[in-house]
């Protein structure tokens, strides 16, 4: 078995489905941070078969949960404080996405007004299709 | 200064309540013209038109005259600041200091959203691209409750190009906050009612419709028959268009196989998809549907402007 080393004080974003931890590393910006991140793919799980996971040394405030709920809110979140779990989360899908994701329709005002925020609604939680507040275009994932 | 600022971007932006008031009061103002001559004294509307559109500029431009009030504004992006850069917002932050009610049409779709947000007076959308044009869907309205003295029950024919046809979604979206319409959705496969329109939309409200090809085939059930025309710009590819544009034409032997108390209607300009030789029939009743979006702004104007 692969050793990891544990983390003292952090977040670790476990159940994440194996192969996406790359994409979602990227969407969270995480190459940005200036503190340590360890990205583990395909570990073993009960639950899924194969899972990937990411630990990030630091608070809750160094990942945004929009974006987290939006790419993958099967994702669990565990804080880590002193080296043990202090508390388990779960994430649901945001309501509103600010800047998460970019309207793709050529025909929206957003792509002649770059300084207008990229604001998106769910409007079918059981499609998962969040919609532009602009030109109400789905958003593809 | 207006007790609460309001805006008409989409059609759902009235409630049900709403927009039977207005009609309402549309109707009133068809009655009464001269008492409402000049209850709009003093005030300003601005048309910010960045793309033309003569009709529903000058429908504006008509209501306000006709209420007493002012025009300002400009019929084409290359002559206001746009061609400058000038974005959306900011155009609208210094219009609101001139006007005290804006009208914008733009080809980008939710620019007229951007607008209201950026707004201290009442925003109207006078269409933003193929997205929404409501001021259209409260004529249709009030043309469909004038002449048919209801909004409910209806059996409506919607027919041509049902993707691209904004009047069209804004129309079905309307329509279906009645009880008991039906709806027959007449276009070629290529321009079919776009998916999420019939999902969240008609299924969802439980309304039934029907996609079918040949208007011949259920003119004869319709109370409502709501042409359109097949739009040029909205193509990206000209083949496309010549393909399809003549696919429906509405003409005297098609009329014959109507009911006898059926109406046309056409957001207009037509271009061929109605033939002239219908125009002097009763039921066709496009040009008095303009008239009646006359009296719709009215009073959507007063309302904005808390003067009704």
């Amino acid at each position: 078995m692969l050793n990891i080393s544990g983390l003292n004080d952090g977040i670790v974003l476990d159940h994440i489905q194996a192969g996406m931890s790359a994409e979602l590393a990227k969407h969270l910006g995480l190459d940005k941070l200036d503190c340590q991140v360890a990205t583990i793919r395909n570990c073993r799980s009960n639950k899924m078969g194969k899972k990937d996971i990411i630990k990030i040394e630091g608070g809750l405030d160094v990942v945004n949960l929009d974006v987290l709920g939006y790419f993958d809110h099967n994702i669990t979140i565990n804080i880590i404080h002193n080296g043990v779990i202090t508390e388990k989360r779960s994430l649901k899908l945001p309501k509103k996405l600010v800047n998460v994701i970019k309207c793709k329709n050529p025909r929206c005002i957003t792509t002649v007004e770059p300084s207008l925020p990229h604001i998106f609604f769910l409007t079918d939680e059981a499609t998962q299709t969040y919609r532009c507040q602009y030109c109400e275009e789905p958003a593809n994932k | 200064m207006l007790q609460n600022l309001r805006h008409l971007i989409s059609p759902d932006d009235l409630t049900v309540e709403e927009t039977m008031q207005l009609l309402e009061l549309a109707g009133r103002i068809k009655d009464a013209p001269s008492a409402y001559s000049d209850v709009c004294r003093g005030k300003k509307l601005a048309t910010l038109f960045y793309e033309p559109s003569t009709r529903t500029r000058l429908s504006f431009e008509t209501a306000m005259i006709n209420l007493g009030g002012n025009i300002i504004g400009f019929s084409d992006a290359a002559s206001s600041s746009a061609a400058k850069g000038e974005t959306v917002s900011d155009t609208i932050k210094i219009i609101s200091i001139f006007a005290d009610i804006i009208a914008i049409r733009h080809p980008k779709e939710g620019a007229a959203l951007v607008a209201s947000l950026n707004s201290t007076v009442p925003v109207i959308n006078a269409g933003d691209g193929g997205h929404q044009h409501p001021t259209q869907t409260l004529t249709d309205l009030n043309t469909i409750y004038s002449l048919k003295g209801r909004l409910d029950h209806l059996k409506i024919g919607f027919c041509g190009d049902l993707k691209f046809g904004r009047t069209v979604h804004s129309l079905i979206d309307a329509l279906v906050r009645y009880p008991g319409n039906e709806f027959a959705l007449i276009s070629p496969d290529e321009l079919r009612v776009p998916g999420y329109i019939k999902n969240e939309v008609l299924t969802r409200s439980g309304h039934s419709y029907t996609e079918v090809d040949k208007l011949e085939n259920v003119i004869g059930d319709l109370d409502i028959l709501y042409m359109t025309r097949v739009q040029r710009e909205r193509f990206f590819n000209e083949e496309d268009y010549i393909r399809l544009k003549d696919r429906y034409i509405l003409d005297a032997a098609k009329m014959k196989l109507a009911g006898e108390q059926m109406l046309v209607l056409h957001p207009l300009p037509r271009v061929n998809e109605i033939a002239v030789e219908v125009d002097k029939d009763p039921r066709a009743v496009y040009f008095k549907q303009v008239e009646y979006g006359v009296y719709a702004r009215m009073a959507l104007i007063l309302k904005l402007l808390e003067l009704a």
